[in-house]
Parts: C-alpha cells; sequence; structure tokens
C-alpha cells in the first residue's frame, strides 16, 4: 500500500511540471490549449532520442524544454498573427507535432533500457527509483515555482496576467497582446514538454501515444488543486498545483486498485473533470440561491 | 494637437451589413481642447474615438496627434499618447489583479516592458497619495483585487490610470453612463479636475446635454457619421439645451433621437 502511494506521489511531481503549464493557458491566459498533447510527447522524444544518441540526460531536459517552447510558439502565431481561435491553433500544433514527434522517434516507441538518465545518478549513490524520483521532482517543482513566481510579478509577467482577463485594456495601456499571449504559450508548452522529458526518463520509455488526454489530466488536477486548496495568492495556487497534481495520481492509483480496469481510466478522469468543471451548475442546481444579492465577483 | 482629416469608417464592407458609420470627418483639437462629444444612437461618437484610439483600421483620411501621423499606428503603439476611459466599469481595470497592480500597469504606458518587479514600494506611495484625494477609502485597500470594487470605484480607479502618465489626448466614451446619477457626478467632477490641472487635451462623449453644456470649452454633435455642429469660446458658455436642440433639428432636419439623453 506504502509503494501505492509513494509511486503516486512520485509520478504526480512529474506531472504537476504539465500541470503548472496548463495552469498558465488555462488559466492564466484563459485559453483551452490543446498544443500540450503534442508538446508532452515532443518532450519525451526529444528526450528519449538525445539520451539514446549520448546526450546528458540533463542537457535532454533542456532541448525537450526548449522543443515544447517553439511548439507553443507555433500555436502562438496561428493564434495571435493569422487570428486563428486559440482552441483551433492548439489542435492544428497538435496534429503537426504528430508528424514531427514521429521523425523525431523514428517509430512509436523508444526504449531508454540500460541508458543513463536523470534518476540513475541518484540510483548510483544508493536511492532507490521511487526516492529520487520524488527528490528529482521535488527540487524541479520547487525550481520552477520559484521561477514563475518571480516572472508573474514582473513588469512583462503582470502584463500576462491581465492579458488574459482584458485583453481590451492591457492594448490600452500599451501592451501588445500578442506578444504577451505568444510568450504565455511558449512558457506553457515548453513546461509540458519538460515535464514529458522527466516522465519519459522515468518509464524508461518515451512512446507516441503517451500524450493522448493528457489536456484532461492537466485540466483535472488544476480543478482538484482549486476545489482543494482554493484560490488565495499566486503562491498558494502554484503550491495548489503541485498538490492537486499529486492527488489525482493518487485517486487514479486507488481505483486501479480496486479493480478497475486501466483501460477504463481516461473515462474516468473525462468523467471526473466534467463534473468538476460542471460544479458550478450543479451547486446552482441542488442549492438554489435564496438571496439574490451577491458581492462582486 | 489633434488633426484628423477626411476619415472614412466603414464596417463591413461588401456585406448586407456594410455600415458607413464615419463620413469625411474634419476635426482639429487645440492644446488644452475639452470637447464634449453628443449624438443620437449609432451617429459614430465611439467609432470616431475607437478610430483615434486604433481600435480598428480606419478606410480613408488621416489622423495626426502632436504632430506624429498615428493613421496607420497600432493600437498598443498609440496608447502611449493616449489616456482612455470606457463607457463599461469592467473595460478598463483588469478584474483578477490588485489595485496597485492595475495602477501599475498604467504608470508603464508606453514604456518598454522589462523583467524588472512590476510594482516598486515608491510608486504605492504615489498611489495612496493620488487615490486619498478621490475620497473612496481606495489608498488603504491598495492589494485588494480590483474585481471586488463597485462600479464608480472601477470608473473612479480607470479614470486615474488614465491621467497617471499624462496622456496627450483623453478618451472618454460615457465613462459615467452605466454609473448611479450621484457616483456619475462625482466622477465628472473628478474628471474635469482631472483635465484642468492638467491642461488635458480632451474629448468625452456623453448622453447628458447638460453636461455636455457644462463641462469643456468646445461641443461637437454628431448624426449620421458626420460632425454637424461645432461649438466654441462665448457661444458654448451661453448654450442652452433648447437652444441645442432646434440646432440639432435645423442642421439634421431630423428629431433628435437617443433613448439615453437626458434632458432634464
Ligand atoms: N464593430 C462594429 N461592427 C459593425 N458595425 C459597427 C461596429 N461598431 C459600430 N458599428 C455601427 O456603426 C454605427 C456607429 O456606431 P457607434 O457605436 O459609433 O455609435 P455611437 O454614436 O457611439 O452610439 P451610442 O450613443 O449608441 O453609443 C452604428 O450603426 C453601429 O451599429
Ligand atoms: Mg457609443
Amino acid at each position: 500500500m506504502l509503494d501505492i502511494l509513494t509511486g503516486a506521489i512520485s509520478l504526480g511531481l512529474l506531472w504537476a511540471v504539465m500541470t503548472i503549464g496548463v495552469y498558465i493557458t488555462y488559466r492564466i491566459l484563459d485559453i483551452a490549449d490543446l498544443t500540450v498533447e503534442g508538446s508532452i510527447v515532443m518532450g519525451a522524444a526529444i528526450a528519449a532520442k538525445a539520451i539514446s544518441n549520448g546526450v546528458n540526460p540533463f542537457a535532454a531536459l533542456f532541448l525537450a524544454l526548449f522543443g515544447g517552447m517553439t511548439a507553443g510558439f507555433a500555436t502562438g502565431l496561428l493564434h495571435t498573427v493569422l487570428r486563428i481561435p486559440a482552441l483551433l491553433s492548439g489542435i492544428l500544433t497538435m496534429i503537426g507535432l504528430y508528424s514531427i514527434n514521429l521523425r523525431i522517434l523514428g517509430r512509436a516507441t523508444l526504449s531508454l533500457l540500460k541508458l543513463d538518465t536523470v534518476y540513475t545518478v541518484f540510483e548510483s549513490r544508493g536511492m532507490d527509483r521511487t526516492s529520487s524520483t520524488i527528490l528529482l521532482g521535488l527540487i524541479c517543482v520547487s525550481a520552477i515555482i520559484c521561477i514563475l513566481y518571480w516572472f508573474f510579478g514582473t513588469e512583462i509577467g503582470c502584463a500576462i496576467r491581465a492579458t488574459g482577463r482584458n485583453p481590451q485594456m492591457v492594448r490600452a495601456q500599451g501592451v501588445n497582446t500578442n506578444t504577451t499571449k505568444i510568450l504565455g504559450l511558449i512558457i506553457s508548452n515548453g513546461l509540458v514538454a519538460l515535464s514529458g522529458a522527466l516522465i519519459a526518463q522515468n518509464q524508461t520509455f518515451a512512446d507516441l501515444q503517451m500524450g493522448t488526454g493528457s489536456i484532461v489530466i492537466g485540466l483535472a488536477s488544476v480543478i482538484i488543486g482549486e476545489v482543494l486548496f482554493g484560490k488565495k495568492n499566486f503562491m498558494s495556487r502554484l503550491i495548489s498545483l503541485v498538490l492537486g497534481s499529486v492527488i489525482y495520481r493518487i485517486i487514479i492509483a486507488l481505483v486501479l486498485e480496486l479493480g478497475m480496469p486501466a483501460n477504463d481510466l481516461k473515462l474516468f478522469t473525462a468523467i471526473t473533470v466534467a463534473l468538476a468543471l460542471s460544479l458550478p451548475v450543479l451547486r446552482e442546481y441542488l442549492y438554489p440561491v435564496k438571496n439574490s444579492i451577491k458581492e462582486g465577483n | 494637437m489633434l488633426k484628423i482629416q477626411g476619415l472614412y469608417k466603414v464596417f463591413n464592407p461588401g456585406t448586407v451589413n456594410e455600415k458607413l458609420a464615419l463620413r469625411n470627418i474634419d476635426l482639429t483639437l487645440e492644446e488644452g481642447d475639452f470637447v464634449t462629444v453628443i449624438g443620437g444612437n449609432g451617429a459614430g461618437k465611439s467609432t470616431l474615438l475607437n478610430c483615434v484610439a486604433g481600435v480598428y483600421p480606419i478606410d480613408r483620411g488621416s489622423i495626426v496627434l502632436d504632430g506624429i501621423d498615428i493613421t496607420k499606428m497600432p493600437e498598443h503603439k498609440r496608447a502611449a499618447f493616449l489616456g482612455r476611459v470606457f463607457q463599461d466599469p469592467i473595460m478598463g481595470t483588469a478584474a483578477n489583479m490588485g489595485i496597485e497592480e492595475n495602477l501599475a500597469l498604467a504608470y508603464r504606458r508606453g514604456q518598454k516592458r522589462t523583467l524588472k518587479w512590476g510594482i516598486t514600494n515608491k510608486e504605492r506611495a504615489l498611489y495612496r497619495e493620488l487615490l486619498g484625494p478621490l475620497g473612496l477609502g481606495l489608498e488603504n485597500r491598495l492589494s485588494e483585487k480590483v474585481g471586488r470594487l463597485s462600479g464608480g470605484q472601477r470608473q473612479a480607479l480607470t479614470l486615474l490610470m488614465a491621467t497617471l502618465k499624462r496622456p496627450k489626448l483623453l478618451l472618454l466614451d460615457e465613462h459615467t453612463a452605466a454609473l448611479d446619477p450621484k457616483t456619475a457626478q462625482k466622477v465628472l467632477e473628478e474628471t474635469d479636475k482631472l483635465v484642468k490641472e492638467g491642461n488635458l487635451t480632451t474629448m468625452m462623449i456623453t448622453h447628458n446635454m447638460r453636461d455636455a453644456i457644462k463641462y469643456g470649452n468646445r461641443l461637437i454633435m454628431m448624426h449620421d457619421g458626420q460632425i454637424i455642429l461645432d461649438i466654441k469660446g462665448e457661444e458654448k458658455k451661453n448654450l442652452t439645451v433648447e437652444d441645442l436642440l432646434s440646432r440639432f433639428g435645423k442642421a439634421s432636419g431630423e428629431e433628435f433621437a437617443n433613448d439615453r439623453v437626458l434632458l432634464s
């Protein structure tokens, strides 16, 4: 049982990096960005290919990050310069990435078995796979949270945050909202790809299909974090994303343990997210508002 | 200060919804002019201000602001010269951010955004000082989310943001229309004060004829995409609502029609 728990925690930390990426587009930019389905695979593919070609596993993480950023940039250009709706822009990049990822991998699955990964560095110092994953996951997640906390407090970061809520006002304050949207998409997809690289090295293979449904997993984690820990200040929101991702993995581990077939997982996640997203409507239905006077939002 | 020449704006050209919203507008504002803009529904008032602000491209003509041709300049670049307040209080601020963060965004209007911290302690002191005279108690709620403020408070804040960095031109589009009469008066007084103190060149759309007459040194009336009246100087000072209505009738050959215009 403890094994299941620590396993879920370690996986949750790796997926937390991706969850933070999803949060940036979904909540900060107010865009449902489907690019992530492709960029998470791209990150995994780049890392796997690089490592199998003898690149240092840590350098492979940075290559993956960079690859994801270019994917985000592509979606950003489609959405802003070419004015294609955000959802469709993401789908276009995602579809395009499928071919690109296949080219990177050269086949549907690339194994990293017996090759050095970022985790073997810790394992060679006597740690087991799970604790080295948890340690590295914690390091990555903390570093990312610190950097993002700083970044979204800067002039550029503030402009990005305002863009998601009121682009018209941001333009009236002299900011090019195309640039802020593209920046947000670049950062988001960079993180998603980094997450893919961490996951691929952890499971010791990269797979062309591993991205399917990842957007829903990201959203589920974001929402679990919000429901359980509220929407307080920015730092606590970032931390709630990590907790949300970890709790999602624990829930999944539990339902699998309770005998749910693994093939039904995606359906289970989709229904959970649908329920969570419809929470406001359900609440209205279950508890009709008696007093119509509400405070400002 | 502002020179608009031969401005045309067509919406949805070539479709059944084609609409010539501005036709051959010529308008020159002197430095320090405070122009009130009045006109019926769909006269083109908002469109005129939006064209000056660069919200949409124009079809013909030119716009020169303080010697700079801004006709083709993108909206976010022109913003360096413009202060804007919109009719809807929600439009002027980012609800998910604090009062001070909104002010900090406005404080950097026209400046390149960098990786420097988005707001400094020195600024906070300045904001407190500027918010105090509004009499809304906002100076003690600097970090509170703007989404929690009332419409009037948000409009007062937007007004402050629009003038925080002195604009070459202040554009106000019915910025008190969504407020209750008492709050609207307060925000108007504040507007007048800011404009006078800063000697700001200003265009203010209003649907209140009395306000249009009371404020500013010049009044223009629009009808069907054209400026049909331009009243300044002594003539403006002695203007009455009745004058205005009868002159509108003569100039346009129609009754004045704006379901939101206040005659009383
Ligand atoms: N974005 C747009 N697309 C199409 N038509 C538009 C657009 N904006 C304005 N129009 C049309 O242009 C004309 C002028 O509209 P505008 O909003 O400038 O009027 P207004 O003088 O501000 O009126 P009101 O007093 O109702 O605010 C109207 O017929 C309007 O329907
Ligand atoms: Mg209007």
